[in-house]
C-alpha cells in the first residue's frame, strides 16, 4: 500500500512489541492486530541471519514450491501393510551382527542405560552372547555393527533395538513405491525396547519369534490385498486415538483386519488364543504400525532439493536428531530432553531417562502430539486439559506447511492434522514441535516408568536452518 | 541471605514488562535484590558486573528468562513465590479469551489482510528483520526500536522507497497517521498541516504548538533521528515531503529536525522547493536562515515554526495568543536569586526539548555542558556530576541502557533533581513534562515530591531555587495539560508556554 493510499484508508496497525502501544491505539479507536512475538531462532544471530537469507523473496519462492512438493508426497502416500518378515531377510543392510537402534548414530560407549540394556538383551536373544555381561563385552568389542533404524528404511520404538531374527512389518507406500519396516510391539512396561532384559523379556522375544511373528506373517500371506494403513489410521483418529501414546482404537482396527486371516492359518487354536490374548494385553499392539506408516510417507518426501520440511525426528536417549528433506540423510542433533509427565507409582523424575525412540516419526507425519485434539482421553496421561489438547494441535499449524485432509480431527471441525514441519517456521515462531511420548527408566533392565510431553532441542533446528541457508541458493 | 537463580527456557517477555516486574519484585518482603531479565549478552554482563555468576546463567540463551532473587534466608521461599506470582500475572494479562495474538507477522498478515502499518518496538537486534518482512508484504512500517544498524536502516529505506512505502524510524518515537497517534504522540486536532520530523519530541512539540494556535495536523511522519545523516541521505524525509505534497488534505508542510548533514540539507530543501505547497523548516541549532526557494521558509525554533505553519495554513496571526516572553517575570526571578546562583541545570526527558533549551543557552554562554553536546570538550557522561550550565537529555542511550525511557520511568530524574539542588551555584532547574500516548500517566504527580525536596534544600541554606517547568501536552491529552500545570504551579514551579520559551526564560533568569 503506497503512502498516499495509506492516508486515504482506515489505519489498521499491527502492534509488534510493547503492549502499551496497543492499548493507546485501542483508546484512539484504532483496532490493533496483536502479536505474541518471541525472538526468532532462539535469539541466535547466526540463525537469524540464515532465516533472513532464506526469506529473500526469490529463495522463499523456491523453498515454498519445494515444500509443497514434499507436502504433496506426504499427503498422497498410501502405506499398505503387505506382510511380516524377519529382519535379516527383509531390512536392507541387515546382518547377523547388526543391531539397529533408535535415533541418530551413536556408539556403544555413549548409549544411555536403557539402550545398552536393550542391546545386551538382544545379543543374548540372538545367541551371540550367553549372558548379559558377555553381551556387554561383545557390544564394546567392535564386532557388532550399530546403525540407526532410520538408515535402514526402518523405525524402532524407544531403544529401537532390532536384531536379525526379530519379525518386522513390511509396508509399501503404493503411491511412491518406497518400503518401510519396523519390529513388532512387545506391548508395554518391562520389555526390551525400554531397556529391560531379564529372562522374562527374552522368553517373550522367543515366543514372538516362534509364534507371534510367524502367525502374523502367515496371515498376511493369505491377505494378498494388503491392509490400507492410512485408512485405518484415519478411522483410529476419529475413534479417539492420536496414534502415538493412545492406540486403543487403532489396535482394535488392526487386529480386526488381521483376524479373518489369522484364523485361516495352520496354527493351533491355543497358539491363536495366545496371540489374541497378547494383543489384548495392552493397547500398544498397533503403536509401531503407525510409526512405520508415518515412516513410509515421510521417506517419500525426503531428498527434495530446497525443501525445509522435516522428514524425521528421532532420539537415542542421548541425542535428538532431525533430518530435513532438502539436506537428505544428514542428521542435525541436540541434547535429548527430559520428558515431563506423570510417573508410575514409586518413580520420580530423577529416575527417568532422557527422551528416546523413533516414535517421534508420528509427530513428524502429523499425528501423536500434533493430533492431541483427536484424543481428549489421553490428556490425563500427559498432564493437561482438553483445551490444552485442542491448543496443541492448533498451535502446530503455525510450524507446518499444511494439513492432511486424509487424516482429520473431528473435534477441530475435521481439520486435517498439521503436516510438514517447516524448519523456517520453527525458528521463526520459537514454537518447537510437541511430542507426546513414554518415559523409560534411566538404568538398564527396568523399563517404562511413565509418559509425558517433550520438545526437541532448539539446537537441532538451528543447525538445520544454518545448513539449509548454506545449501539453498 | 540466600540467592535463588532460575532460568526459564524459551520464555520471552518484553523489556518494559520485565522492568515493571523487576520493580515490583524488588518491593517484595524479604527481597534485597531481584533481577528478572532476558538472558541477552548485555544483561549477562550486567550480572557479571554485579558479581552474580552461575553456570546456568552462562548457558542461558537470549530467548531464556533469568530470575535471580536475593532474600533473607527465612523469607526466600515466600519471596520466590511472590516473584513467581508477579511473573505469572503478566503471562495471564497477555491474552484474554477474546484476543487473538499472532506469533509471526506472516500469520498476522494472513489473518488481517487489511492491515497497513506495522508498529515495531521489539529489541533492536530483531527489529530490522521484522521491518523487512512487513515491507515485503507491502505494509508501511514505524520502527520505534533503537539499536538498528545504519546498514539495515539504509537497506530498509531503499526497499521502502522502491515500493512506495513509508518507513518511519528506526528510533522513531512519534507519528500521527490519519489522526491516530503512534507510540509517543499528543492528542491534537486534525487539520491541514503535514509534519515531517526527524526528532520525536520536536515533532510532539510542533504538533502541540500547532494545536495550541488553533491549527491541526493532517499527517505527522517521523523519520528517525539518523535519517538526515550522510549515510541515509534523508530518504524517509524526502519520501515524506513528497507524500505530503501529494496529499489533498495537507496545505502546509512543516519540517522539524536537528541540524542535518550539509549535503542532505541541500537535497531536502531542493525537494521542499519543488513542492507545490508552502514549506516551513526548522533545523534546530542550525544557523542557516535562507532556503534559496520561494516556497520554503527557514525559521529558528519549534514555536516560530509552528506559528509560521499555522499562519500559512490560513489562520490570522492577530487572533492568536502568541505567549510572548514574560519580561516582568524575568526581572522578578533575577531579583530572587543570590549572586552565586549563576547556573542552569536542565533535566530533560525529550531529546529535542533538551536540544532547543541548550541551544538557547549556548547562544549566550560558553560553559554549557551536556551529554548531547557537539563540542567534545563539554560532553558529560550519564554518571558525571553536573558542572556550570548543564543540560541532560535523560532519554539518551547512556541513560536508558537497560532501563525504560524517562518518559515512562522518571526515577533517575527524581534523584537528579534533588542532587542538583544541593549545589549552591544552581539558580534554575529546567524540566520538561511530556504528556500524551506512550508517556507516564502522571509525569508531574510523580515529580512533585522531588521538586518540594529540592526547594527545601535550597531554602535551608537561604536560597531561592527557581524551578522552571514546561508541560508538552494539549487540552485533549490524558491527563490534560491544565491539570498538570495547576499541580506544578501549586508546588511553586514557574511554567513556560513552549519549548522555545523554556530555553529563553532559563537563560534570561540567570543572566
Amino acid at each position: 500500500m503506497s503512502i498516499n493510499d495509506l492516508f486515504a484508508s482506515t489505519l489498521k496497525p499491527v502492534n509488534l512489541g510493547l503492549d502499551m502501544f496497543a492499548d493507546d491505539l485501542r483508546t484512539q479507536g484504532a483496532d490493533p492486530v496483536l502479536m505474541d512475538w518471541t525472538p526468532p531462532g532462539g535469539g541466535d544471530p547466526e540463525v537469524i541471519s540464515a532465516l533472513s537469507r532464506l526469506e529473500r523473496p526469490e529463495l522463499a519462492e523456491k523453498i515454498d514450491a519445494a515444500n509443497q512438493v514434499a507436502l504433496d508426497r506426504i499427503l498422497s502416500a498410501q502405506p499398505f501393510l503387505e506382510g511380516f518378515g524377519q529382519a535379516i531377510d527383509t531390512v536392507p543392510g541387515m546382518t547377523k551382527k547388526t543391531i539397529l537402534h533408535a535415533g541418530p548414530p551413536i556408539e556403544w560407549e555413549r548409549m544411555c542405560g536403557p539402550m545398552q540394556g536393550a542391546v545386551t538383551g538382544a545379543l543374548v536373544f540372538e545367541g551371540l552372547a550367553k549372558d548379559l555381561s558377555e553381551a556387554a563385552e561383545l557390544a564394546g568389542s567392535g564386532e557388532i555393527t550399530f546403525s540407526p533404524c532410520h538408515e535402514h528404511q526402518s523405525v524402532g520404538s524407544m531403544a529401537g533395538v532390532t536384531s536379525a531374527s526379530m519379525w518386522v512389518h513390511q509396508v509399501t507406500n503404493r503411491t511412491h513405491g518406497n518400503r518401510a519396516f519396523t519390529n513388532l510391539s512387545e506391548q508395554l512396561s518391562k520389555i526390551l525396547r525400554f531397556g529391560a532384559n531379564d529372562q522374562s523379556v527374552i522368553d517373550r522375544l522367543n515366543w514372538m519369534r516362534e509364534v507371534f511373528g510367524p502367525m502374523l506373517s502367515a496371515a498376511m500371506e493369505l491377505n494378498t490385498d494388503g491392509i490400507d494403513l492410512r485408512l485405518l489410521l484415519s478411522q483410529a483418529l476419529h475413534m479417539g486415538d492420536e496414534a502415538h501414546n493412545r492406540n486403543v482404537a487403532g489396535t482394535t482396527l488392526l487386529i480386526q483386519a488381521l483376524t479373518p486371516y489369522i484364523v485361516e492359518t495352520d496354527f493351533s487354536t491355543k497358539e491363536k488364543r495366545e496371540v489374541f490374548d497378547f494383543v489384548a494385553s495392552s493397547d500398544y499392539f498397533s503403536g509401531p504400525t503407525w510409526m512405520v506408516t508415518a515412516k513410509a510417507a515421510m521417506d517419500a518426501a525426503n531428498g527434495i532439493e530446497n525443501s525445509t520440511v522435516v522428514t524425521a525426528m528421532a532420539r537415542n536417549g542421548v541425542d535428538f536428531g532431525i533430518r530435513v528433506s532438502g539436506t537428505g540423510d544428514q542428521w542435525f542433533t541436540g541434547p535429548a530432553q527430559q520428558v515431563v509427565g506423570p510417573m508410575f507409582a514409586g518413580y520420580t523424575p530423577a529416575d527417568s531417562g532422557l527422551d528416546m525412540g523413533d516414535s517421534a516419526i508420528t509427530e513428524t507425519f502429523g499425528i501423536g502430539g500434533f493430533a492431541m485434539a483427536a484424543a481428549p482421553a489421553i490428556v490425563a496421561l500427559v498432564g493437561g486439559t482438553v483445551d490444552d489438547a485442542m491448543n496443541y494441535s492448533r498451535t502446530m499449524n503455525e510450524i507446518t506447511t499444511g494439513n492432511n485432509s486424509n487424516v482429520t480431527i473431528p473435534a477441530l471441525d475435521f481439520m486435517g492434522v498439521p503436516s510438514g514441519i517447516d524448519v523456517r517456521k520453527v525458528m521463526e515462531t520459537g514454537i518447537l514441535p510437541l511430542i507426546n511420548t513414554a518415559i523409560a527408566h534411566k538404568d538398564p533392565g527396568i523399563g517404562m516408568i511413565g509418559a509425558g510431553i517433550v520438545h526437541p532441542p532448539v539446537e537441532a533446528f538451528q543447525q538445520a536452518l544454518v545448513a539449509l541457508s548454506e545449501k539453498i541458493a | 541471605m540466600s540467592r535463588h537463580i532460575s532460568i526459564r527456557k524459551n520464555t520471552y517477555l518484553d523489556s518494559v514488562s520485565l522492568m515493571s516486574m523487576s520493580t515490583k519484585a524488588n518491593g517484595v518482603d524479604g527481597v534485597s535484590q531481584a533481577f528478572i531479565a532476558m538472558a541477552t549478552p548485555m544483561n549477562k554482563e550486567v550480572l557479571a558486573n554485579l558479581d552474580i555468576t552461575d553456570a546456568a546463567i552462562e548457558e542461558a540463551k537470549p530467548s531464556d528468562l533469568m530470575i535471580i532473587v536475593d532474600a533473607e534466608d527465612a523469607l526466600l521461599e515466600s519471596a520466590i513465590t511472590a516473584v513467581d506470582d508477579i511473573i505469572a500475572r503478566k503471562n495471564d494479562g497477555g491474552a484474554t479469551a477474546s484476543e487473538t495474538r499472532y506469533r509471526t507477522l506472516d500469520s498476522a498478515f494472513e489473518a488481517a489482510a487489511d492491515s497497513n502499518l506495522v508498529l515495531i518496538s521489539v529489541n533492536g537486534a530483531f527489529a530490522a528483520r521484522e521491518a523487512r518482512k512487513a515491507l515485503n508484504a507491502n505494509k508501511n512500517v514505524m520502527i520505534f526500536s533503537d539499536n538498528v544498524s545504519v546498514e539495515d536502516e539504509l537497506e530498509l529505506k531503499q526497499l521502502a522507497h522502491e515500493k512506495g512505502l513509508l518507513v518511519m524510524g528506526p528510533d522513531c518515537g512519534t507519528a500521527i497517521i490519519n489522526g491516530t497517534g503512534l507510540a509517543f504522540a499528543n492528542a491534537v486536532r486534525r487539520g491541514s498541516i503535514g509534519v515531517v520530523g526527524a526528532s520525536g519530541t520536536g515533532s510532539q512539540e510542533v504538533s502541540a504548538r500547532i494545536h495550541d494556535f488553533g491549527g491541526g495536523i493532517s499527517q505527522l511522519i517521523g523519520t528517525g533521528g539518523r535519517d538526515l545523516s550522510t549515510e541515509i541521505g534523508g530518504i524517509s524525509m524526502i519520501d515524506g515531503i513528497r507524500a505530503l505534497d501529494a496529499d489533498p488534505e495537507t496545505k502546509v508542510i512543516l519540517i522539524v529536525s536537528k541540524p542535518p548533514a550539509e549535503e542532505v540539507a541541500e537535497k531536502v530543501l531542493a525537494v521542499a522547493g519543488a513542492a507545490s505547497k508552502p514549506v516551513i523548516v526548522t533545523f534546530l541549532g542550525s544557523s542557516r536562515t535562507e532556503s534559496g526557494y520561494d516556497n520554503v521558509r527557514i525559521v529558528q525554533g519549534t514555536k516560530p515554526a509552528a506559528l509560521a505553519a499555522v499562519v500559512a495554513s490560513g489562520i490570522d496571526e492577530s487572533t492568536l495568543d502568541l505567549h510572548p516572553l514574560n519580561l516582568p517575570l524575568i526581572a522578578e526571578v533575577r531579583a530572587k536569586l543570590a549572586p552565586e546562583q549563576r547556573f542552569i541545570r536542565g533535566l530533560f526527558c525529550g531529546g529535542t526539548l533538551c536540544d532547543e533549551a541548550m541551544f538557547a543557552a549556548i547562544e549566550k554562554f560558553d560553559n554549557v555542558y551536556s551529554n548531547i553536546q557537539k563540542d567534545p570538550a563539554r560532553v558529560l557522561g550519564a554518571t558525571d556530576p553536573s558542572r556550570e550550565h548543564t543540560f541532560l537529555d535523560m532519554g539518551d542511550d547512556d541513560f536508558t541502557n537497560g532501563r525504560p525511557h524517562p518518559m515512562i520511568d522518571p526515577s533517575l530524574r527524581l534523584k537528579r533533581i534533588v542532587e542538583e539542588a544541593k549545589d549552591p551555584s544552581v539558580g534554575v532547574i529546567a524540566m520538561d513534562f511530556v504528556l500524551g500516548y506512550g508517556s507516564h500517566e502522571d509525569p508531574v504527580g510523580v515529580t512533585i515530591d522531588a521538586i518540594t525536596e529540592a526547594k527545601a534544600i535550597a531554602a535551608a541554606r537561604g536560597q531561592h531555587l527557581e524551578i522552571l517547568g514546561y508541560v508538552l501536552g494539549t487540552d485533549l491529552d490524558t491527563p490534560a495539560i491544565a491539570e498538570q500545570v495547576a499541580l506544578l504551579e501549586a508546588a511553586g514551579v514557574t511554567i513556560s508556554s513552549s519549548s522555545t520559551n523554556l530555553g529563553l526564560l532559563a537563560r534570561e533568569f540567570v543572566a
